[in-house]
């Protein structure tokens, strides 16, 4: 489990966030900005739709067959002259890598992006084992020099623009240099400032996009060409990988590396994709260790309908293109996975009561749906969420009760006809100038800003009743 | 054809002239309008609110309302949405074999208005006359659940005097999401005054839509601004003719 605390409720979250307008303009030029380019490059391929099938049913091998595949992938990353660790939970993760570290008699390691190791907290864990995490994506040190989490899974520091991140290289790493907020200096401020740990690091952490299990080779996918610098100079790679990232054959890759690319970034083809299959002697790192994460993925696996959220390969196309996420941005989640994927593995991986809200932190608009690479029927999973939500509400619960009874009135015609004569004679509290303009209690958050029709004084059934008399005489 | 008025509950109480506009286009293109009477609600915001086993007493309901419907039709692409895609769910929830065979056979034969006009009948051209500058919200119901594509645009083309003009950012949701806008007001209004602004910029004097759902919700926030734009169904203004007009 990644933690036992209850997370912060998404509507409160999500209100601090929408007051602030400067991340208001950043989400939505940012959101607007790839939700184009992904477009333009999935319209390019006449058979898109099959690609996303054939994700789509690899991935339901896997987990159908993971207990298989999972040993398959093993041995031959044994095979292949590196090490693998199971670890349950995140707390098992973190003791396994740490002594690794330790092992290798490093204080220090550079890390490839990874949400894996945010999940388990990796970091903070390291820190307290008085181990140096050194983030080497751009975007991923950008938000651990202010000190802040991912608000996004591929571009983690979506929430802030140029300036605000030259102000922070100004106060972190430039060592008082000048600096304006033109992109190409503050990639170079961070450049000099990575080059020099790339160089001394003698122990890197990754994560991993895919592990085929036919072959045990592992892979990254990245655009810069630092997580490259990482799986390629330190003597010792460690990388954190949940169960459900498994392919089952090296040809699977071709799939998932035309789906991937297109659906995170809009390209055609990522700028590095890195493979290794174990150590090869005298090239790259001498030590590989694999680390296997559990930490809530088989209860996951458990549930029928819940399941296909294990197929999410973490291209962020359902963060871009949600019209809640494209408002809120990613902190409102409270959690390292954010947007509709958040909403709906979150509550999986820490249990519903955990995160009760991010069920409910959607309009069911199925834009997700509709752009995601492997096709997981996200408000399908938000719906069956929503159900376990209500399951676990103590049945005395205000919205439960009135839920409850709105149903036992709706089955009957004749309590269904009460209540309509019953709401346009109750109505006249609440009007204003021909419009009901303020409700009461939760209500009130419609009324705020949002007038209500009011209900007229004859039903679409008098209307047609009284037609039917007026035919019949 | 006899065409089953599935009038759904919203309509029913709140809106009744988009009713009364269906019944009034239907019988105009020849069809019989039945309106079992006993019908109540789909159960659509008790599903989607998570309340689903309360929900399967009112499939039962439905299904025993619609048995014998040659067709079912209702103006709103959400209640139809619920019944086509989320009745089966909710069958197969009551572990009752005979429930999920009844919603099986009733499923096929539920259709949104503007599928049964350009889907089923082939119709494009109902014969309506709308002098008014029109833009279109396409609800995400009926683009993402029922992908109705572009039909009921299709019919707005055909409509004799109309200015359509199209929608920035038409298909992104208005932020209503039934319980949505109560449990996530504030986020519900945030989307909102986005597509209030795109909708102005249209400079349309009407806002249509398949769903009166949606419509209330954005029209609500219209009607709160004094904006001076209507929102109005796709069946009224398909119900209206040349005749009629003042």
């Amino acid at each position: 489990m990644m933690a036992s605390k209850a997370l912060p409720l998404f509507p409160e979250a999500a209100k601090t966030a929408l007051s602030n307008t400067q991340l208001r303009r950043n989400l939505s030029k940012a959101t607007t900005t790839i939700r184009a380019k992904r477009a333009a490059v999935v319209g390019e391929l006449p058979d898109w739709e099959d690609l996303r099938t054939a994700g789509s049913a690899i991935k339901a091998r896997v987990m159908r067959h993971l207990d298989e595949y999972l040993l398959q992938l093993e041995s031959a990353v044994e095979r292949a002259g590196g090490q693998v660790h199971w670890a349950r939970d995140a707390a098992e993760a973190n003791r396994v890598i740490i002594a690794i570290i330790q092992a290798a008699n490093a204080d220090r390691v550079v890390k490839v992006k990874s949400l894996t190791t945010d999940e388990i907290r990796l970091n903070g864990a390291l820190a307290r084992a008085g181990i140096r995490a050194i983030e080497t994506d751009l975007a991923e040190l950008i938000i651990q020099l202010a000190g802040e989490t991912s608000s996004h899974i591929l571009v983690p520091a979506i929430h802030k623009n140029r300036s605000e991140i030259r102000d922070l290289f100004r106060r972190t790493i430039a060592r008082g240099e000048e600096l304006s907020d033109d992109p190409s200096q503050l990639a170079a401020a961070a450049r000099a400032y990575l080059r020099e740990q790339f160089l001394s690091a003698q122990v890197a952490v990754s994560g991993a996009n895919f592990a085929i299990a036919e072959t045990g080779t592992t892979c990254v996918v990245e655009s810069e060409g630092n997580g490259r610098m990482c799986l390629s100079l330190p003597h010792t790679l460690l990388t954190v990988m949940g169960i459900e990232k498994i392919l089952p054959t090296f040809r699977d890759l071709a799939v998932f590396l035309q789906l991937l690319p297109r659906s995170s970034t809009g390209e055609r083809m990522n700028p590095y994709t890195s493979l290794w299959t174990g150590v090869t002697p005298g090239d790259g790192p001498q030590a590989f260790h694999l680390v296997l994460l559990d930490n809530g993925r088989t209860n996951v696996l458990a549930d029928e309908v819940g399941r296909q959220t294990l197929h999410c390969i973490r291209c962020s196309a359902c963060l871009n293109t949600c019209p809640v996420y494209a408002r809120t941005g990613g902190h409102a989640y409270g959690s390292v996975y954010p947007g509709p994927i958040g909403a709906i593995l979150t509550p999986q991986l820490l249990g519903v009561k955990q995160a009760k809200t991010l069920p409910y932190a959607s309009t069911l608009c199925g834009a997700c749906y509709e752009v995601c690479p492997v096709k997981i029927n996200i408000p399908e999973v938000l719906l069956h969420l929503r159900g376990e939500v209500t399951q676990q509400t103590p049945p005395l619960n205000p919205e439960a009760l009135a839920m409850r009874e709105l149903a036992r009135i709706f089955v009957s015609p004749e309590r269904y006809e009460r209540a309509q004569r019953l709401a346009r004679r109750g109505q006249r509290f609440f009007m204003h100038g021909g419009v009901i303009d303020h409700l009461p209690g939760i209500f009130s958050g419609w009324t705020t800003t949002r007038d209500l029709t009011p209900v007229p004084k004859q039903s679409f059934r008098d209307w047609w009743r009284a037609r039917q008399k007026g035919r019949q005489s | 054809m006899r065409a089953a008025l599935f009038i759904t509950c919203f309509n029913d109480t709140l809106f009744p002239n988009v009713g009364i506009a269906t019944t009034r286009l239907l019988e105009r293109l020849g069809l019989t309008v039945e309106f079992p009477e006993t019908q109540t609600c789909c159960g659509q915001m008790h599903y989607n609110t998570g309340y689903q086993r309360e929900t399967i007493p009112l499939v039962r309901h439905f299904v025993e309302v619609f048995d014998t419907a040659e067709v079912i039709v209702a103006p709103s692409a959400s209640c139809v949405g619920m019944v086509r895609d989320l009745y089966p769910r909710a069958a197969k929830l009551s572990g009752d074999g005979a429930l999920v065979e009844a919603v099986e056979r009733l499923t096929p034969r539920v259709y949104e208005l503007s599928e049964l006009l350009v889907n089923r009948l082939g119709l494009t051209d109902v014969g309506a006359y709308y002098p008014h500058r029109v833009t279109y919200h396409p609800t995400c119901h009926s683009l993402r659940v029922l992908h109705v594509g572009d039909a009921p645009l299709r019919l707005l083309r055909g409509v004799k005097g109309i200015d359509l003009v199209e929608l920035p950012g038409a298909a992104e949701c208005c932020g209503f999401g039934g319980t949505f806008a109560i449990k996530n007001a504030d986020t519900s209004l945030a989307m909102l005054s986005d597509k209030m602004r795109c909708v102005l910029d249209t400079g349309a004097e009407v806002l249509c839509a398949a769903d009166t759902s949606c419509l209330m919700h954005i029209g609500g926030g219209l009607h709160r601004q004094r904006a001076g734009v209507a929102t109005v169904h796709l069946a009224e203004i398909l119900a209206a003719t040349e005749s009629e007009a003042e």
